[in-house]
């Protein structure tokens, strides 16, 4: 069950984003451009969407189990450091050179666009460059005493 | 500044953004979870047993979703101006970005405001300030 209403909801976020509009780099690029002529309406997909999603959250955090008895797993992280930030500031800078961000990059893959094959190839490519540094930077290797 | 109403969709971007929205929340009544694309696609590169089903589900929802959209209604034009060497270095500042930010316009931008999470405010205004400097920069400064 938990596996079905995760397809459902993917699809059901992928056709949100096509709605919105988000999957067109160019009118991402148009919001973004606040010094030219500016498509205010990505402000209106996320406006409507939180607008619906809300009540949801309030919901959930007051649950310790999902309807469907899976745990609840919310965020916990409450630090606002510096790779919050960097990362976040990293993200928008290939969002603001691309129009892609993650889901819209998936969406658009889905539509066989070879743009969006190399945009999430290389976001795969920084995603696991992002675990390989982590890990290391978490656990470095031992370090082995050479003795002549 | 000036605003492009030629090409402002109001209704249909807020009945876009009320479908997302209730995708984040039916999956977190249901499975308990986030929807955070970039979260969802990392935990596939950091796999544990019993965590890799629903996030391939899901992420083989948003790869059909173009087809399922198509069967009721026109798919809506993709223009990308950008050229290839541009998207790979576009996509790995996205990839180690979300990774290392924890979040991206989903994650942080719809369910973590929607939480009234500090730390995805944060987030939401730091991408969206980088994003807008780098459009600025791109198109009206360097070009």
């Amino acid at each position: 069950m938990n596996i079905l209403a995760s397809f459902v909801c993917g699809l059901l976020f992928g056709l949100g984003l096509i709605l919105g509009g988000m999957t067109n780099p160019a009118k991402v690029i148009a919001f973004l451009d606040l010094g030219g002529a500016w498509d205010p309406s990505l402000a209106l997909v996320m406006g409507g969407a939180i607008a619906v999603a809300s009540g949801a959250f309030a919901l959930a955090a007051r649950r310790t189990r999902s309807l469907l008895g899976a745990p609840m797993q919310l965020p916990t992280a409450r630090d606002i450091d510096p790779k919050l930030v960097g990362g976040s500031l990293l993200f928008g800078a290939g969002w603001g050179l691309a129009g892609f961000c993650p889901g819209p990059a998936l969406v658009a893959l889905g539509r066989a666009a070879p743009s969006a094959l190399l945009f999430v190839g290389a976001m795969l490519l920084g995603m696991l460059a992002f675990e390989f540094f982590d890990r290391y930077l978490k656990n470095p290797a031992p370090r082995v005493a050479v003795r002549s | 500044m000036t605003i492009d109403w030629n090409n402002f969709t109001p209704w249909t971007s807020l009945a876009g953004g009320a479908v997302l929205g209730l995708s984040a929340a039916l999956f977190v009544l249901l499975n308990g979870r986030i929807a955070g694309i970039s979260g969802v696609l990392g935990g596939l590169l950091r796999p544990r047993a019993g965590d890799l089903a629903w996030r391939v589900a899901f992420v083989g929802g948003l790869l059909v979703a173009p087809l399922v959209f198509g069967l009721f209604m026109e798919l809506p034009t993709m223009q990308v101006a950008a050229e290839a060497p541009l998207l790979v270095v576009a996509g790995l500042l996205v990839g180690v970005g979300t990774r290392l930010g924890s979040g991206c316009t989903s994650g942080h931008g719809v369910c973590g405001i929607s939480r009234l999470s500090p730390r995805s405010i944060v987030a939401t205004l730091s991408f969206m300030a980088s994003g807008f400097l780098t459009v600025f920069l791109t198109h009206h400064v360097l070009n």
